[in-house]
């Protein structure tokens, strides 16, 4: 089923949570909503399940109007970020609940229940554990059972509201990458929330970054990561450098940089940054005369890769390089090195 | 350094050893050139110098300011905050368009804001907002009230969506469990109620109207009274936490997501359960206060418990009874709502849930107490 939401905007009191947000999401698609805290992603995704309602604005369903269908007909699984179990329930009843609970003329046999939930039971590797309480289990066990509570309906949407964040890391890993395997195997429409950047590309089809109630870009993994629109996307995924100045005459003058900007040719400066990634900055012993001087802070050896922690005039820079070239270097702090810039986004206008 | 059109005539322009130059003229101080960050510790000195002993406002006039280091700028601000501690209102004036943006990055024209020491409430403002509370939390109880309405005649027509199955063991819960503490307490009150009366009534030699004493004044008034309290601490506080924390859980909003209304499902059943058990509860708890009255009579007052039993017939009517039971019904009522309500509108985790179980006792004992007082008062005007 496809999703679609027109000019959606929610406020509570003053705070205006979801301002005007418009979003596709196709049949059998993954789109992760990204976003800091208090970004309204949460929000929206409450609003498309039916939990909350938009003061403005429509969700269709398959172009037909949600707001017409109460909940339990829109067909909507959604798990929450603290599972949500029903804590006297065993994990075995707490799957079959939803069919359950059914009206009589379209609820499942008593044999087709049990099957349906032995069969989600494997999908969801807890086969064993049918009979325990939600409370002995683990976190990453307890999500599963969410999700194989939110499946059992047959959902044709599937919400996760920042499903792994309770979760620590290496779990969250393993089942980001069980739900991605999922989500090929089931290919039902599914919308996601997170606020981890690395869980959002790595999991979706098509990353929605939202900042302030608003949808800053919408785009795949690798449009969002290459081609960020705003400054704000290119802040939010991924650490990356700044440079703070202005724009004139055809040129940028960002800190210790002047790089040519043919876009303005005016006369009259603008305000603008200039934003580079750890991974853009490649550091040498030796000089020349297009990048900058600075003197080594802190070396951070992270495996494969090595962070430096550069200073030039205050300003810090992270310059991320591989362990080969670090090796060749072999950077002490205090040392100085040699910045040259690979790229540069320029974005203008103030931030 | 081009120009200094701006500066008043006699002021000369910085030297070119001098990037900057700051020149006081009474309330104004005029910072002219470039203000580098090299240059920042002798620009502080200076200007705080000449704003040492400032009063009422002070102008920062920077229309003759090229260029300015970041550096220098937060001085500045810094110094207005200083200021503006101080009750000396500063202001940034005057400055071009690319100090200006130094001057808005520092958010140099935020007003300084001092931070007021919180104040104790006092006690108009507490009696106030206290009062404002009430009448809010009255709103959404009725508001709460008005949804269940609709929920249960939504029930009527589609049975199908309530729970239950969940009446019978909350009956359980709420009377059966309850039973023990009812009979205690309530053998007790009749006990205390005669004994208390015993001592006036044998000074009249009227040692036999304890029986009406006890009986109207335990089957009317306080066996509905005491049973609706302890109703109150262990169903309603129990009814406030559970909800309250399949609330914050987020197990409301599951049930909700998988086709089911709160409201058929968990408020619709506690609401029967109680209305169906404290009646019950109540009429146990009048034989058992009448029994405790009979242990007085007997022990103390030389009366004979057939005596006894037949002072209580004459004297205590069946409409006595009902009149109690009826109350009771609606405390039972009043109780499951406030309770269900808490319960949904808790937020913020196990605390917000404490919070909202301590406010359902509290505020259940407001309501029973206002609807026993109103009851009273109608049942006395209609002659019941």
């Amino acid at each position: 089923m496809s999703i679609e939401c027109k000019g959606i905007r929610k406020t509570f009191g003053d705070f205006v949570a979801v301002n005007d947000v418009s979003l596709q999401v196709g049949n059998g698609e993954l789109v992760a909503l990204l976003g800091p805290s208090g970004s309204g992603k949460t929000t929206l995704l409450r609003i498309i399940a039916g939990l909350d309602s938009a003061d403005q604005g429509q969700v269709l369903f398959d172009g037909e109007d949600a707001a017409a269908r109460d909940l339990g007909a829109r067909g909507v699984g959604f798990v929450f970020q603290h599972y949500a179990l029903f804590r006297h329930m065993s994990v075995f009843e707490n799957i079959a609940f939803g069919m359950r609970v059914r009206p009589r003329s379209i609820r499942p046999s008593e044999r087709q229940i049990r099957d349906r939930v032995s069969s989600l039971l494997s999908l969801v590797h807890l086969s064993p554990l049918a009979d325990r309480l939600p409370s002995e289990l683990s976190g990453g066990q307890r999500q599963r059972v969410a999700l194989a509570r939110a499946l059992a309906v047959e959902p044709k949407v599937l919400l996760l509201d920042e499903p792994f964040g309770a979760l620590d890391a290496n779990v969250r890993q393993e089942l980001r990458r069980w739900l991605r395997d999922l989500h090929d195997q089931l290919n039902v429409t599914s919308v996601l929330v997170t606020h981890d950047q690395q869980e959002a590309l790595e999991v979706a089809d098509r990353v929605v970054v939202m900042n302030r109630g608003k949808v800053e870009q919408v785009g795949t993994p690798d449009q969002v990561c290459d081609n960020p629109a705003t400054p704000f996307v290119m802040s939010f995924i991924g650490s990356v450098n700044v440079f703070r100045g202005r724009v004139e005459r055809g040129r940028a003058h960002l800190g210790p940089l002047t790089v040519p900007y043919p876009e303005h040719p005016g006369a009259q400066p603008e305000p603008a940054a200039g934003y580079v990634r750890p991974h853009e900055l490649d550091v040498e012993r030796h000089g020349s005369n297009d990048g900058i001087w600075a003197t080594v802070k802190r070396i951070k050896r992270m495996g494969a890769v090595v962070r430096l922690e550069l200073v030039h005039g205050g300003d810090v820079l992270e310059v991320e390089t591989t362990r080969e070239r670090y090796d060749a270097l072999r950077p002490a702090p205090g040392d100085q090195l040699y910045v040259r810039l690979r790229t540069l986004r320029v974005f203008v206008g103030a931030s | 350094m081009a120009s200094n059109a701006l500066s008043p005539i006699g002021e000369r322009a910085p030297t070119a050893d001098e990037a900057y130059r700051i020149v006081r003229d009474k309330g104004t101080i005029r910072l002219s050139g470039d203000l580098r960050m090299h240059d920042a510790s002798a620009i502080w000195r200076e200007v705080r110098k000449e704003t040492e002993r400032a009063e009422g406002s002070v102008v920062f006039d920077l229309s003759g300011v090229h260029a300015s280091d970041g550096g220098v700028m937060a001085l500045l601000i810094e110094l207005r905050a200083e200021l503006g501690a101080r009750g000396v209102k500063a202001e940034l004036v005057g400055a071009g368009q690319r100090v200006e943006a130094i001057v808005k990055l520092y958010s140099g024209h935020d007003g300084v804001t001092k931070r007021n020491k919180r104040r104790p409430e006092g006690a108009v403002a507490q009696i106030g907002r206290s009062a404002f509370e009430v009448k809010e939390e009255a709103k959404a109880i009725f508001d709460f009230l008005g949804s269940m309405v609709l929920a249960a005649i939504t029930l009527v027509r589609h049975p199908r969506a309530g729970h239950w199955k969940e009446v019978a063991p909350l009956c359980e819960k709420a009377g059966a469990n309850a039973v023990p503490i009812v009979l205690l307490i309530n053998f007790l009150v009749g006990f205390v109620m005669a004994f208390q009366s015993a001592r006036q009534l044998k000074m009249f030699g009227a040692n036999i109207y304890v029986a009406d004493l006890v009986g109207i004044s335990l089957t009317r008034e306080l066996a509905p009274l005491m049973t609706a309290i302890i109703v109150c601490g262990r169903s309603g506080a129990g009814f406030a936490a559970e909800l309250g924390s399949m609330k914050v859980n987020e197990e409301i909003d599951a049930l909700r997501t998988l086709g089911l209304t709160p409201f058929g499902w968990l408020v619709v059943p506690r609401v029967l359960a109680l209305v169906v058990v404290v009646p019950l509860l109540t009429l146990i708890a009048d034989f058992i206060g009448i029994g405790g009255g009979v242990l007085v009579g007997v022990l103390d007052l030389g009366l004979t418990p057939r005596g006894y039993y037949i002072e209580t017939l004459t004297a205590v009517h069946g409409w006595d009874v009902l009149t109690g039971l009826l109350k009771s019904v609606v405390f039972a009522f009043a109780i499951a709502l406030i309770a269900c309500q808490q319960g949904f509108s808790a937020s913020g985790g196990a605390e917000g849930v404490g919070k909202r179980t301590t406010s359902t006792v509290v505020t259940s004992l407001f309501a029973i107490v206002i609807i026993d007082a109103l009851s009273t008062v109608l049942f006395r005007a209609f002659n019941l």
